[in-house]
């Protein structure tokens, strides 16, 4: 590859190799400092972005072109609870880190509440969004989970996974799999049952409200679903617990 | 066939789409194909070929790294210190990996969380690596842009194949619109083709239909 001899002997020698790595170490870093530095507003705004809007798909059908920070500023309460449902006051949701939380004591953890009020009359709940944190067959799984106003029934659901197999696992991620889990419910009574994903795939579970079809080779991503499901289930249950005596309350009024 | 030795193409002043040149882009898409013929970069496309969508958006990220790297290390090509090549190689490589996954992570965050698994693994891949080593260190600019071109583009072409054949077999869909279901045909996938040995399978048989058409014969 070398033709000039000259040149050569000078790129041999150590000096020039130090100093040639050097200046490339420097430029590079350089370049990638400024790259991270002056893209971080933009990429902190999607990254917020996104959580909104993974809020409000779970609870109404997002077009685009839709100015999400608006309907969110609009129509979302946030509010942070304790595990046994009292509000955390001076807390914002937004400060939350869900995956710090998730590994603390469950009983510890810091719960953030997304309220969906109702459009015309903001003083009612039409929907309760929780964050849900977990961990599938190779990576971590996470979520939300949308409450009809009976905070039992749901009313949908968001998954996101880090690194399922892709075709397997990774279909947590699609409509067709969430869709399964849409007007399920959680409480028998005042037992958490949760929504437990089963295994096969094709089967007919419309008739009982705490089982969703499962995924065809993907028995333990789904196991770990259902984990994460009822580990956060356990931790708001105090929380919809509480509310749902509220509701039933206001209603007998 | 073998890439081992950098072909050098050193003419003064020749048009940049000369017939010589075009040749590079070319070839790599059947007789110098990166991973039928150079076996390069076979790892990657076991990883993203279950579906065709991760397939194109992997083979597009290869395309832009191998192309600007290229480009990187011609110019500087007459000053790299050749006991420390490989590294700076990686350098660019790795610069440019990062800057694409960043640029995107800004500008187009919902193709960010679809492609940063695999635009990271482009590091990794050794047709950017071998395509510096062999070629980008020993030729010009223009030459070294279009042979990275060609490269990404002889990549994709047998990720493509892959990825539809692993689609088509292991999930009953091209591009998740599911084709079985459509025309009223049960079918159940086939979980193998979505095991990385069903891409070496497919990889395997393209080899052979391929190297039957050219009337490949192993050298003793």
């Amino acid at each position: 590859m070398q033709t000039k001899n000259e040149d050569y002997s000078v790129r041999q020698s150590n000096g020039y190799i130090i100093f040639y790595a050097a200046v490339l170490t420097v430029v590079c870093g350089g370049l990638l400092a400024f790259a991270s530095q002056s893209l971080k507003p933009l990429q902190d705004a999607n990254v917020e972005l996104e959580r909104k809007q993974n809020i409000l798909a779970t609870v109404i059908e997002l077009k685009d072109g839709d100015d999400i920070n608006a309907i969110y500023a609009a129509r979302v309460k946030e509010s942070v609870i304790d595990a046994s449902g009292n509000v955390k006051e001076g807390v914002k949701a937004a400060d939350v880190d869900v995956v710090k939380e998730y590994k603390k004591n469950p009983t510890e953890r810091l719960l953030p509440v997304y309220e969906f009020r109702n459009e015309s009359d903001p003083s009612k709940v039409d929907n309760v969004v929780l964050p849900i944190y977990g961990f599938g067959l190779w990576n971590d799984i996470w979520g939300f989970v949308a409450f009809k106003s009976d905070l039992n029934t749901i009313q949908g659901v968001k998954f996101q996974h880090k690194g399922e197999t892709p075709g397997l696992g990774a279909r947590i991620e699609s409509e067709e799999v969430q869709e399964r889990f849409k007007g399920k419910s959680v409480f028998d009574g005042d037992v958490l049952n949760s929504v437990v994903m089963q295994k096969g795939e094709g089967n007919d579970y419309s008739n009982d409200p705490h089982k969703v079809d499962g995924m065809s080779g993907a028995t333990l991503t789904a196991k770990g679903v259902n984990n994460m499901l009822l580990d956060y289930l356990t931790c708001y249950k105090g929380y919809l617990k509480k509310n749902q005596q509220n509701v039933s309350l206001n209603t007998n009024l | 066939m073998s890439t081992a030795v950098a072909e050098v193409i050193e003419k003064k002043s020749e048009p940049l789409f000369s017939k010589k040149n075009r040749k590079l882009i070319t070839n790599p898409l059947d007789i110098d194909n990166p991973i039928t013929v150079q076996v390069l970069g076979v790892c990657s496309a076991l990883a993203v070929t279950t579906q065709l969508k991760p397939a194109i958006v992997m083979t597009i990220a290869l395309t832009v790294v191998t192309a600007s790297s290229n480009v990187i290390i011609s110019l500087l090509r007459n000053t790299i210190p050749s006991r420390i090549r490989i590294i700076v190689q990686l350098a660019i490589v790795s610069l440019w990996v990062i800057m694409v996954d960043q640029l995107l992570k800004a500008y187009s965050y919902d193709l960010w969380k679809q492609l940063s698994v695999y635009v990271g693994l482009i590091i990794t891949n050794c047709i950017v690596m071998g395509r510096l080593e062999a070629f980008a260190m020993g030729n010009k600019p223009g030459p070294s842009f279009l042979d990275g071109i060609g490269n990404g583009l002889g990549y994709g072409v047998i990720l493509l194949i892959v990825g539809f054949f692993r689609e088509v077999l292991g999930g009953g869909a091209i591009f998740g619109f599911k084709i079985f279901e459509a025309m009223g045909v049960h079918y159940k996938g086939n979980g193998l083709m979505l095991l990385p040995a069903g891409a070496c399978f497919i990889v395997g048989i393209v080899i052979w239909i391929q190297r039957s058409l050219n009337g490949y014969r192993e050298s003793h």
